[in-house]
């Protein structure tokens, strides 16, 4: 059992009670809705005559399903317009805040959130989205939950839950040039598996997450849940406190010391107690991409594709069905297999400084004929300082598109999907099946430098060998 | 509110590790404001590509309401559009090695239980419903066995989730919006909602 740790703080802090069950009823400090996960919650509430106990702790945007090119109303999709309706009229009804597409402020949820400060250490923060746990690089402790769950905290503000336990994830050292913090959390999946976190939260320490900064440890929590783990968090520090210093919702005044006091309090103790702890070697870890159909199938760049015997047993049939979905052949290597689209975007990689990097290898070069690649900035206010500071030209004089901000072809609920078997190089954070809007469509992850450099050479290469 | 004590029926099995949420109910059906109609969109994409021979659409296994899975099932994405689906379809209950944590909240909000068992319990479930797909099977959160035909088989479920079910209690919305005084009360001892003063 975990203590001291800045999660068992936290928790302790936002404890209502115990429920009859044993469960702890949880308050939740900040609750995020979009679209897709929230109509049906609000059906609910209606049915029941339920009000919404704290509508001023809720937050709503529209990202899922907007259309990143024609975002003409109505909605081509009438769908996707009966979707954004919806939210609009629940929003409104409920006395919710509402960043609607055009606001200038909105975008994904996971990416608004932090870059208007709403986002804060020592918070609990619940969204119907399992990447939630993004917020987590603030020191918060921050989950995806189902719409039951929307329901309830909107009614109530609280969760019923069980206490995980707490899992050390040190890494330490200097990453060497071209891998970064994509590549790290790939191949902390890739080592621990895609189950390994089930019934944990990971906190990220050692000197590797000390030295990322705030967009960075935002990458690596953002794909905590494709490791399993619901929930990943970084104790707040002063690159923390930088990040947030000025922004909308942040502390401010003679606030802004006390509440650093507060923050630095709930860091986990120098003698936390863990139920787990793994450590890794920075220097050890390669730009690393998934060749198969989960984010756990993982290689470094100059791997070859692991063949069924250097896998232990419980993995070789998914292995199987990858190799087949994929039309990969193990023993051969991941470098050199062409691309159809190429990905830039999403809550794991959509952010400003994601793409300031991604435009670095960008310039002066080429996309490949034959290969789609578009770029879709993670929010309004991102779309607007990369444009500020020429970011689109760069992108639109190297063959990218340039697109208006959303969820886009993460999972394809916009029009912005694979076609047939394509295969993407894509920053996002599945490669599920089917994931990118096609039954059979193929997903290599990678960071946002590998894809461009996937872009520019028509096929999967190692961004070390591209020149800036 | 319905107390969760035992499901009888029929049983179908899924055999498979890490079948995530995106292929039990692929995100374009998701471009929806009620769960109506997402029973027939279970498994859309794996359905079509097995053409006809997916286990969702064998005439034999129609009607189950127990499914016998893997490990990590329902892992991936938090939409619970997933359970719907199933529950649409007609499961009532999941038996599987493990189940993605965020899956299993949504399933138990909906008073679902998702119970565990060895893998060699499961193998042998699910051997047992491929041989017999009319074999009688029941989940008893009681005694917490699972009955196959003549064989019995022992599960798990938290003892948290496995009161709420037993209890009925499982949807918490009621019994969390009683706490009213005490949830203002937390609320106003944190420092963010009190301009930092109580820090």
């Amino acid at each position: 059992m975990s203590k001291g740790t800045l999660f068992d703080k936290v928790w302790e802090l936002h404890t209502v009670g115990t429920l009859p069950s044993g469960q702890t009823q949880l308050f939740i400090g900040l609750h995020l809705i979009h679209e897709v996960t929230s109509p049906q919650a609000f059906g609910m509430l209606r049915e029941r005559n339920l009000k919404v106990m704290f509508p001023e702790r809720t937050v709503a945007t529209v990202d899922h399903i907007v259309p990143t090119e024609n975002q003409a109303r109505p909605f081509v999709d009438i769908l996707a317009e009966e979707m954004i309706q919806a939210l609009e009229k629940n929003a409104l009804d409920y006395g919710i805040r509402f960043y609607n597409v055009g606001s200038g402020n909105q975008g994904i949820v996971h990416v608004i959130a932090p870059e208007q400060g709403l986002t804060q250490p020592g918070m609990t923060i619940a969204c119907g989205d399992s990447h939630t746990s993004t917020h987590g690089a603030f020191g918060a402790i921050a989950f995806g939950i189902g719409t039951s769950q929307v329901r309830d905290v909107l009614a109530s503000q609280t969760l019923a839950l069980s206490k995980l336990k707490v899992r050390k994830i040190e890494v330490n050292g200097t990453l060497q040039p071209g891998v970064y913090a994509k590549d790290v959390i790939l191949h902390i999946i890739r080592t621990l598996g895609v189950k390994g976190g089930v019934g944990y939260a990971y906190e990220f320490a050692g000197t590797t997450f000390e030295q990322m900064n705030m967009e960075e440890r935002m990458t690596v929590c953002n794909m905590s849940i494709e490791g399993g783990a619901r929930c990943g968090y970084i104790n707040p520090d002063g690159v923390t406190y930088d990040y947030l210093l000025g922004r909308d919702f942040a502390p401010k005044g003679a606030q802004w010391e006390k509440a650093v006091a507060w923050w630095n309090s709930l860091r986990s103790d120098r003698d936390a107690e863990y139920d787990d702890v793994v450590t890794f070697d920075a220097s050890t870890i390669q730009p690393t991409v998934t060749w198969g159909i989960t984010p756990g199938q993982g290689m470094g760049i100059n791997e070859v594709i692991p063949t069924p015997e250097t896998l232990e047993e419980s993995e070789q049939a998914i292995a199987q069905e990858a190799y087949q979905y994929m039309q990969l052949t193990p023993g051969k290597p991941i470098k050199g297999t062409k691309v159809d689209v190429c990905f830039i975007g999403s809550c794991t990689n959509g952010r400003i400084s994601d793409l300031r990097e991604a435009a670095k290898f960008a310039q002066g070069k080429h996309v490949a004929t034959g290969v789609k690649a578009f770029v879709v900035p993670g929010s309004e206010r991102v779309k607007k300082e990369a444009e500020a500071e020429g970011l689109d030209k760069i992108f639109l004089e190297a063959g990218f598109e340039w697109r208006e901000s959303g969820c886009s072809m993460c999972l394809a609920m916009n029009p912005d999907k694979l076609q047939g078997n394509q295969i993407s190089a894509s920053s996002s954070n599945r490669n599920f099946k089917g994931r990118q809007g096609s039954a059979t469509g193929r997903t290599l992850l990678m960071s946002p430098a590998m894809v461009v450099a996937a872009a520019v050479n028509g096929e999967v290469s190692d961004v070390r060998e591209l020149s800036k | 509110m319905s107390e969760v004590k035992s499901i009888t029926g029929r049983g179908i099995a899924l055999v498979g590790n890490d079948i995530d949420t995106d292929r039990i109910i692929p995100a374009r059906f998701l471009r929806c404001v009620t769960f109506d109609g997402l029973g027939e969109q279970v498994f859309a994409d794996d359905r079509t590509q097995t053409e006809g021979k997916h286990p969702f659409d064998l005439p034999e296994y129609q009607g189950a309401t127990i499914l016998v899975v893997n490990g990590n099932f329902g892992c991936g994405s938090s939409r619970e559009h997933a359970p719907q689906a199933l529950a649409k379809w007609g499961i009532e209950a999941i038996v599987g090695e493990s189940f993605a944590e965020i899956f299993f909240g949504n399933c138990l909000a909906m008073g679902i239980p998702c119970v565990t068992a060895d893998g060699a319990t499961v193998s042998q479930l699910q051997k047992l419903l491929k041989e017999n797909p009319q074999v009688a099977i029941s989940l008893d959160l009681t005694t917490m066995k699972v009955r196959c035909g003549e064989e019995i088989f022992s599960v798990s479920l938290g003892e948290g989730p496995r009161q709420m079910l037993l209890t009925g209690t499982w949807d918490s919305c009621g019994q969390l919006i009683n706490y009213e005084a005490q949830i203002r009360e937390t609320a106003a001892k944190l420092p963010y909602l009190s301009q930092f003063v109580a820090s």
